[in-house]
């Protein structure tokens, strides 16, 4: 590991400050926040991350899950993954979070990470982790061996010539289903960002991962107020039955009057450079009844702009049954 | 991890290495009374380039230390705090090797830097229980032979003692869920989790 100033900001403004310094809030950032450092020390001790600046944001008092006046749930930046899982608010009305959450990674790991950090969770693509080899997203222009090597756990929606490396987070998935807002405190002041457009698709520039900017901090997460009666389910398939990153895996939030399907919202993950919405799926799915043949042709129309690589063609029936599956659960529930 | 002379592993090789080969009988033979292990084989404070003045609580003790920025909280425990009971498996967050508790919590120590961590109540194996005074997640271990090599456990046994304090089911699928974070090469998996439901049994 290269040698690093460490930092511990006192307030936003200036942990804003300095991280807007750095050249890039991209890949080779040379500031960076560390909140959990579950994947910044990680890929620091790979010599993936090489940053000369730590911001330590681990004082700032980020750490609520709030609800807010209109209904809505408020989500510090450095609320830990397990502190969210187990929150009374999320189990209630937000359980494909929670579901999400505790399906990912281990319970040490969970107590360390925070909701901020798994937002921005790096690929776990081998060839990013390794840098003796090349790879376009830790190296611009040096190439991506994924596509004709190792791309078994790799992804099929939203790649390019470029890359092809899965968002690993399980977080991610739920919180598009769910419709999450991102709040970003900036050298020019505060927005929000919905979390569809938070993440970038690699296209020529997998180096760039999300619209973040330097000085921009994650400061919260934001879900809307909780719909009476939504079903939400969260279902993961991988190699192992726990501490694993998903193969593919299926977020739903569905509503149901008379029978027929009234909203309804699909996520994907394991199979996407960035976490992925299905609007086919939500499309094919609308005002239909809930059953087999209807989720069936909803996975079928999830699938059909599926890019498999060499060895990941497995994803495509894999995810489609996850789809049926989770669907299968989500509206069975009383 | 000591026998009758009061050596442990650690600190007998450590002598072993410093008196070399000429006396490694009477290295053997005889006890040697205690001397700290941090004297013999971590470098002097003044030796560490760049190094920052870090204050940790650990086991309830205050340590004030000087590291390099780098240092995970893992390496500072074990190579300047002398505490060897943690251990380092893979580095990476991966084996739950290196696991102990801040404020409570289990944590991977190997993926925090000890800066990170002043004002923090760090527990390691070694505020745990003692040989004579073992915690019964300890002395559970003992009794249904949770390992076989012993590499791992430590890591177990600071996440079991972590779990009993955390949501989790009664069934034995629901402690390996939430042991999944902690690997045993030698796969003791059924004595850990027999281990750990006897305890929480009896709790």
């Amino acid at each position: 590991m290269e040698l690093f100033k460490f930092t511990k900001a006192t307030g936003i403004p200036q942990a804003v400050q300095m991280a807007a310094m750095s050249k890039t809030a991209q890949q080779g950032a040379d500031v960076r926040f560390i909140a959990g450092g579950t994947t910044l020390l990680d890929l620091m001790k790979l010599n993936v991350e090489v940053p000369t600046q730590l911001v330590d944001i681990n004082g700032l008092a980020l750490d609520k899950v709030e609800r807010l006046p209109d209904g809505r749930l408020r989500i510090g930046a450095l609320v830990r993954n397990s502190d969210l899982a187990h929150s009374a608010e999320v189990q209630k009305d937000y359980a494909v979070l929670s579901q999400a959450l505790l399906s990912g990674a281990s319970a040490q790991l969970r107590n360390m990470a925070t909701t901020g950090g798994n937002l921005l969770q790096r690929t776990r693509c081998m060839y990013f982790r390794n840098d003796a080899l090349p790879c376009n997203k830790r190296e611009p222009g040096t190439g991506c061996p994924a596509i004709e090597g190792d791309n078994r756990t790799l992804a099929i929606f939203g790649t390019s010539s470029d890359c092809i490396a899965t968002n690993p987070s399980d977080m991610n998935i739920a919180l598009v289903a769910l419709e999450a807002t991102v709040q970003v405190q900036g050298p020019k002041g505060e927005r929000e960002v919905p979390i569809g457009e938070f993440h970038l698709l690699p296209g020529k520039t997998p180096h760039r991962e999300n619209v973040l900017e330097p000085g921009d901090l994650v400061t919260s997460v934001t879900l809307p107020a909780a719909k009476a009666g939504a079903k939400q389910t969260y279902l993961k398939l991988r190699d192992r039955a726990s501490y694993e990153f998903a193969l593919a895996s299926t977020a739903i939030v569905v509503e149901l009057h008379g029978g027929k399907i009234s909203y309804v919202r699909v996520a994907l993950g394991g199979v996407g450079t960035k976490p992925w919405r299905s609007h086919e799926a939500e499309h094919a799915l609308m005002g239909k009844a809930a059953d087999a043949k209807n989720f069936r042709a909803a996975a079928e129309a999830a699938l059909h702009g599926a890019k498999p690589q060499s060895e990941n063609g497995f994803k495509v029936e894999l995810a489609k049954r996850c789809i049926v599956h989770a669907l299968t659960v989500a509206t069975q529930q009383a | 991890m000591s026998d009758e002379s009061g050596l442990s592993r650690r600190s007998f090789l450590s002598r072993l290495g410093a008196v070399g080969v000429a006396t490694v009988a009477p290295a053997v033979a005889q006890p040697v009374s205690a001397a700290p292990v941090a004297l013999l084989d971590a470098p002097a404070p003044e030796a560490i380039e760049n190094a920052v003045p870090v204050s940790l609580k650990v086991n309830g003790k205050v340590l004030d230390l000087k590291i390099d920025p780098r240092t995970s909280l893992l390496d500072c425990l074990r190579e300047t705090a002398s505490l060897t009971g943690t251990k380092k498996g893979c580095d990476h967050g991966q084996c739950g090797a290196c696991t102990v508790h801040v404020n409570g919590r289990r944590v991977n120590s190997c993926l925090s830097l000890a800066l990170m961590h002043e004002g923090d109540e760090i527990t390691t194996i070694e505020g745990l229980g003692t040989p004579e005074n073992m915690h019964p997640m300890q002395a559970s271990f003992v009794e249904h032979d949770g390992y076989q090599c012993g590499y791992c456990t430590s890591g177990q046994i600071m996440s079991a003692v972590a779990l009993l304090k955390e949501p989790c089911g009664p069934a034995d699928a629901d402690v390996k869920e939430l042991m999944s974070g902690n690997i045993c090469r030698c796969g003791a998996y059924p004595n850990i989790v027999a281990a750990i439901q006897a305890v929480r049994h009896t709790a």
